[in-house]
């Protein structure tokens, strides 16, 4: 695999967890974040919260060890961490709303210039609703981390000037990885502080949808090679 | 006479519910689903009924009983995505028109249910402002930030699961059991639990998680 390859799913979780810090309290949304676990680097000591009242989740159980009553939020099961806790269901999303989280990375459909966040409802006919805690998280939490793909499969842009998909809240992304850049969401709008060698910087405004500017360091987004598990 | 909640079975513990009754059912991610009790309510069959539940449409729950059984006419939920191509039973019905749906973010769903449980009839939420969930709801600014208004939510019964029960309705849960117990049995006048077992001595005060005070009836899950 080539340096130049856009990231696969596990190497943009990868990316991600290169910036979580020692000590937080972080969310982990279903799908592609929840892998953020599996890439910290090493010595990095933090508690994730699931939204279900685990606080201080670790990796999934094994086959012979799993227990229904121990899952997370996506309904998973998992093992829990030295010095976990767990909570009801109120005084989780206390912690939630209350701004105690200090990152919930989360999976969008789009990022608007401004923050905004669409990523609970694709307007599937038919579907029934499904927001679960995606919008207290999205308000809640001290920082909003979004992993998506640069693009949808058709290749429409998920980075844009305003969402079309309905909002999950307005102006609360920090920060978002895709597989071909990490872009800062600045009072300025969209900044370019990564992306992938090979790539210029009119490729990848070519594939973004609303304008970009790109840090004085704009660095090189490089992952190790990771096989995509998903 | 001394306390004593313990009841036979599940279908006693159910036997005053009637049509059109609000009922809270726990359980999350699998955990706290109280089954038997809502193959009871099934078997009993109340008509229009208003379900409080965190998804409607979780696989490894059995509310989707009380929804193919056309028991249900409103559903307050935070899901109700069914998983599999085809539509599920909610989704069919909500789509028929059969079924009214109230979606709630999961943190105002169980801050309006422990509203409720408190004497606090709504309260302000910044969750849902600026989005299509917030639609028609009061907005107000409170230090220049926009709140939703969220009101309360209380009912008439309310199914819970937990792990162990004592005589006086105490009650402890297992890891994420917990989820919507405490806060559902605040809100809802019946309380129902259902226990995998119930001790012989009063849960220590120190490891009760849900005071027997808001509990009215215990059901044991037979082995």
């Amino acid at each position: 695999m080539s340096a130049t390859e856009p990231l696969n799913r596990r190497q943009m979780a990868w990316r991600a967890a290169q910036d979580v810090t020692d000590g937080l309290v972080v969310n982990l949304g279903i799908g592609m974040p929840v892998n953020v676990a599996d890439y910290l680097r090493p010595g990095i000591d933090v508690f994730f919260q699931s939204e279900n009242g685990v606080i201080g989740a670790g990796p999934l159980a094994s086959p012979e060890r799993a227990d229904p009553d121990l899952v997370d939020a996506g309904s998973r099961r998992i093992t829990l961490r030295p010095g976990a806790a767990i909570v009801d269901s109120a005084w989780s999303f206390a912690m939630i709303r209350g701004g105690h989280i200090d990152v919930s990375i989360l999976g969008a459909f789009e990022v608007a210039a401004n923050g905004d966040l669409a990523n609970w409802d694709m307007r599937v006919p038919n579907k029934g609703p499904l927001v679960g805690g995606a919008m207290d998280l999205a308000v809640g939490a001290r920082a909003v981390w979004v992993i998506m793909e640069h693009t949808t499969r058709a290749g429409a842009p998920r980075l844009v000037e305003a969402c079309t998909l309905p909002l999950t809240a307005t102006r609360c992304v920090r920060r978002v990885y895709t597989d071909l850049a990490v872009v800062d969401v600045t009072p300025e709008g969209f900044r370019v502080r990564e992306m992938l060698a090979g790539l210029t910087q009119a490729d990848l405004a070519a594939r973004t949808g609303a304008p970009l500017t790109f840090a004085p360091d704009c660095g090189r987004l490089a992952p190790p090679p990771i096989a995509n598990a998903d | 006479m001394a306390i004593d909640k313990r009841v036979g079975s599940a279908a006693e513990a159910l036997a005053d519910v009637g049509d059109g009754a609000i009922v809270f059912i726990t359980g999350f991610g699998g955990a706290g689903f109280p089954n038997l009790l809502i193959r009871a309510l099934r078997d009993r069959a109340p008509k229009d009924l208003t379900l409080v539940v965190n998804s409607a449409t979780h696989r490894y729950s059995l509310t989707h009983e009380l929804i193919e059984a056309g028991l249900v006419r409103k559903v307050i939920c935070s899901a109700a995505r069914g998983h599999g191509k085809e539509l599920s039973p909610f989704e069919q019905l909500w789509k028929a028109g059969k079924i009214e749906l109230v979606c709630l973010p999961q943190g105002t769903f169980t801050e309006c249910i422990r509203a409720g449980g408190a004497g606090i009839p709504a309260f302000y939420t910044a969750v849902g402002c600026g989005t299509e969930l917030a639609r028609g709801k009061e907005v107000r600014s409170f230090e220049g930030r926009d709140y939703v208004l969220e009101r309360a939510i209380t009912g008439d019964v309310a199914l819970v699961r937990a792990d162990t029960a004592d005589r006086y309705g105490n009650l402890t849960f297992r890891y994420a059991q917990l989820n919507f117990g405490p806060v559902m049995a605040t809100a809802a006048k019946l309380v129902v639990a259902e226990v995998r077992a119930v001790t012989s001595e009063p849960i220590p005060p120190e490891r009760v998680q849900l005071p027997g005070t808001f509990v009215d009836r215990v059901v044991t899950v037979p082995a």
